[in-house]
């Protein structure tokens, strides 16, 4: 068991004994029913409080129910469509939210009745995330919010975004931003799908005019924004899932299986870059699980960036050995119809899909250059990249 | 769903990396280190009977029913990680790794374990005569010839064998294989110490001629006895590279925040930062690796021996680059004699060749986790 050296076997017994008792007395074939009563259970995410889908139990844990549930062959919420909802926006509202916000939000984000995006990017505005330009400007109880977002995933589906705009150009940019829980469905919203190099569209360009966002949707405090959202996009770059990845998973796995059944493919070179990059993927597999096994409680640290980093390069390397592999063959599409996908999947879709879809990895979330300036400072402690916008207000920045 | 082993470092492990530490801090900066390496003298012996004997370093293999700690390999690991972070010349990894590991696989009754108590005690050092490049699954070498209880033979490149009382000698006799035990002493033993590329574990020749020995395994056990040891020491070899590069890292961060040229430290540069955040990213991951390693040994996990061949493909490649880095990004200071950075790069060099060089590990890996080459 990866738990025993932070947690008290009797926890883990005793937690065992809770999922069995709430599987014998619920019926999983009531799907919604089901994963509401467990989020009331306290066994959504166990070291989230309780009455908000937790126990108060060390982090760790989790990985004991998860295992219990999916050994009973429960149904799950959805977590891979679900990314941006669990892994980003419940730890940030947990953190600032009201206790209303946490009790409005918490339980249909967990069941994925509410599905969540990140308004965060925009055209002008993306490593250099805080130069935003989206306006938010108090009218009454409302904020009214005009301006425009791009990149956003999953915006068509979402029901609800998280949102950073500007509520003070006159401050330097970092000071000037306030953090929102804005409504998709609301007047003002219009989405548009915004194709990528796959051919379909993840992805779109949101268009706000006019949105009138309630106070009360206001996460954190006015100007405060910046601190806010530094919760949220470390999350985003921790990519740490509730249990271990079983060996040679994703993209990897596809090659290696196409590497043995394939004998007439193989060549020497292309059997020392495999080699290579299965030794590198199990690595960062184990690095993955290492920084799960330490994180077991409180916040994720900056070492998730270094999982990262390397599984957009190692994805990217892959899916390239991948496609030459295969030569001929590789040359092949499956389809470029405009679609759009209920999720990004590595090992379903035609080679030259994963090959293309794996060059976002080192874009979203951060790239690979933000995350090494990010490692650079916040890990090494070297000095920080030269700021000469630090104290020009933001009106005045050239853009 | 696999479940893996903890790859954390327990309390007891962190206190017994306390220990080391200091014992190291206290006898063993680099400055001594580089001292002594031009010496005839390369070995700080002192500070083994300290380590070794002292903090009970050498017996941590070593079950209590035989003088040792009855640790396991996961405190051996963290002990490793301390010797490679200070390049400490002591023949730990010769001794209370790899004779020791074969020792204790040779089983008990057939005369390894009254060894096995001086060793653990630090009074006596072994070496396990093959040459240090042997990987694990090398076929068991024809060097040396038995007769009877006399060995005759020469093996050449043996680690930590300039300092050790006992070789362990893998031996082919009438009847097969067998690992025998040779004292060190007499005009029938004749080790000689070589130049070697790395100054602070140095390699040795070992000459047989005649040598009265001891028969500890025979046919049926010899082979299997001797790559148990190959598979320990590979293991564990990867949690001194790990010291290595993460010394090697450090080191280099602190010179770069001090070091100024244009009007900045270099370390602000992000030329610069991009190359160290990838150094800390690879010594991350290389530390996950040794972990898992240690662990799968410790536990005789049947994973062991691909968890292995990944440490070690993975970890001797890091500690290289981390050397070269930690030379590069010192400019010309890093590459003169007065500064440790050679010293690393020279040991992390040699322990990439040691004990099977990464395209060896991936080749066996490619067998174990059917990869099969490319046909012609
Ligand atoms: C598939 C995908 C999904 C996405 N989903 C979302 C989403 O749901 N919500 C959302 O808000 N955003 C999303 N994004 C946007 C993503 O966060 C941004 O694309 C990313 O942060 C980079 O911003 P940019 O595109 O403006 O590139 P730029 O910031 O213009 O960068 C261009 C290049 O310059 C480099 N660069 C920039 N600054 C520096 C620097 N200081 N030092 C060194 N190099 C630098 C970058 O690394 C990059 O290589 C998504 C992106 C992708 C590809």
């Amino acid at each position: 068991m990866p738990v025993t050296a932070t947690t008290s076997v009797p926890d883990a017994e005793r937690l065992r004994a809770l999922v069995r008792d709430f599987l014998a007395t619920h019926d999983p074939r009531e799907r919604l029913r089901f994963l509401r009563a467990r989020f009331d259970a306290g066994l959504a995410w166990v070291h989230y409080p309780e009455g908000l889908g937790g126990l108060g139990l060390p982090r760790a844990l989790q990985s004991v129910v998860d295992e219990e549930f999916a050994a009973a062959g429960a149904p799950d919420n959805a977590p891979r469509r679900n990314l941006i909802g669990l892994g980003m926006v419940a730890p940030t509202i947990l953190r600032f939210g009201t206790e209303e916000q946490k009790r409005r939000f918490l339980r249909p984000l967990w069941t994925g009745e509410e599905a969540w995006c990140q308004l965060f990017s925009e055209p002008g505005a993306g490593s250099d995330l805080a130069v935003l330009a989206t306006r938010a400007v108090r009218d009454g109880d409302d904020w009214v919010v005009t301006g425009q977002k791009v990149w956003t995933s999953r915006a068509h589906e979402a029901d609800w975004a998280i949102l950073l705009a500007r509520t003070d150009p006159d401050v330097p940019k970092h000071r000037g931003l306030t953090y929102f829980l804005c409504d998709m469905h609301s007047p003002g919203v219009v989405v548009r799908p915004l194709r990528q190099a796959t051919g379909e569209a993840e992805f779109n360009e949101v268009f706000l005019n006019r949105v009138r966002i309630p106070d009360a949707h206001r996460l954190g405090a006015v100007g405060d924004g910046w601190r806010v959202a530094q919760t949220t996009l470390m999350n985003e770059r921790i990519a740490i899932g509730g249990g271990a990845a079983p060996r040679e998973t994703g993209a990897l796995g596809v090659v290696a299986r196409t590497w043995r059944e394939r004998p007439e493919l193989r060549t020497p070179g292309l059997h020392d870059e495999l080699l290579r990059l299965w030794v590198a993927w199990e690595v960062n597999r184990l690095t993955n699980e290492r920084i799960r096994q330490q994180l077991a409680n409180g916040q994720p640290g900056p070492e998730g960036s270094a999982v990262k980093l390397a599984f957009a390069r190692l994805n990217q390397r892959v899916t390239g050995l991948e496609l030459t592999l295969l030569a001929g063959e590789g040359l092949a599409y499956d389809d470029w119809t405009m679609r759009r996908p209920a999720g990004v999947d590595f090992t379903q879709r035609s080679p030259g899909y994963r090959y293309l879809r794996a060059k976002g990895n080192s874009i979203e979330g951060g790239t690979s250059e933000i995350l090494r300036n990010i490692i650079a400072e916040r890990v090494l402690g070297l000095p920080p990249e030269p700021r000469t916008d630090k104290d020009v207000p933001w009106k005045d920045l050239p853009r | 769903m696999s479940t893996l082993p903890d790859l954390r470092y327990s309390d007891v492990e962190d206190a017994l990396r306390a220990s080391v530490r200091d014992l190291l801090a206290d006898r063993c900066p680099w400055s001594a280190v580089l001292r002594r390496c031009e010496t005839s003298e390369p070995y700080d012996m002192d500070l083994w009977r300290r380590l070794a004997g002292g903090l009970g370093c050498a017996g941590l293999l070593v079950p209590e029913r035989y003088g040792g700690a009855g640790a396991s390999a996961r405190e051996v690991a963290v002990v490793l990680e301390e010797l490679g972070r200070a390049v400490a010349p002591v023949p730990f990894l010769g001794s209370a790794v790899l004779a020791t590991s074969a020792l204790l696989a040779c089983g008990a009754g057939d005369g390894a374990d009254d060894c096995l108590g001086p060793l653990a005690a630090g009074e006596r050092t072994a070496a396990l005569a093959v040459p240090f490049a042997t990987p694990p699954g090398a076929p068991f070498p024809a060097s040396v010839h038995a007769e009877g209880d006399r060995l005759t033979g020469r093996v050449v490149g043996v680690v930590d064998a300039v300092v050790a009382d006992l070789l362990v000698v893998p031996a082919t006799g009438a009847d097969g294989p067998g690992l025998y035990v040779v004292e060190v002493g007499g005009s029938a033993v004749a080790v000689t110490l070589r130049t070697s590329l790395d100054l602070t574990r140095p390699i040795a020749d070992v000459t047989l001629d005649g040598a009265a020995a001891r028969r500890v395994a025979g046919p049926e056990s010899a082979a299997a006895a001797l790559d148990a040891a190959l598979v320990a020491g590979a293991a564990l070899l990867a949690s001194e590279q790990l010291g290595v590069a993460e010394q090697c890292l450090e080191t280099t961060v602190g010179y770069v925040k001090t070091r100024y040229q244009f009007g900045r430290p270099i370390g602000g540069f992000q030329a610069v930062k991009h190359r160290l955040a990838d150094l800390w990213a690879a010594v991350t991951s290389a530390r996950s690796a040794a972990r898992y390693a240690a662990a799968c040994l410790a536990t005789a996990d049947p994973d062991v021996r691909v968890a292995t061949a990944v440490a070690q493909a993975h970890c001797s490649e890091v500690a290289v680059t981390a050397a070269e880095e930690c030379v590069q990004l010192h400019g010309g200071i890093g590459f003169t004699w007065e500064h440790p950075a050679h010293l690393y790069l020279k040991r992390a060099k040699a322990c990439e060749i040691a004990l099977g060089s990464p395209d060896r590990h991936r080749a066996a890996l490619a067998a174990l986790v059917d990869l099969p080459a490319a046909t012609p």
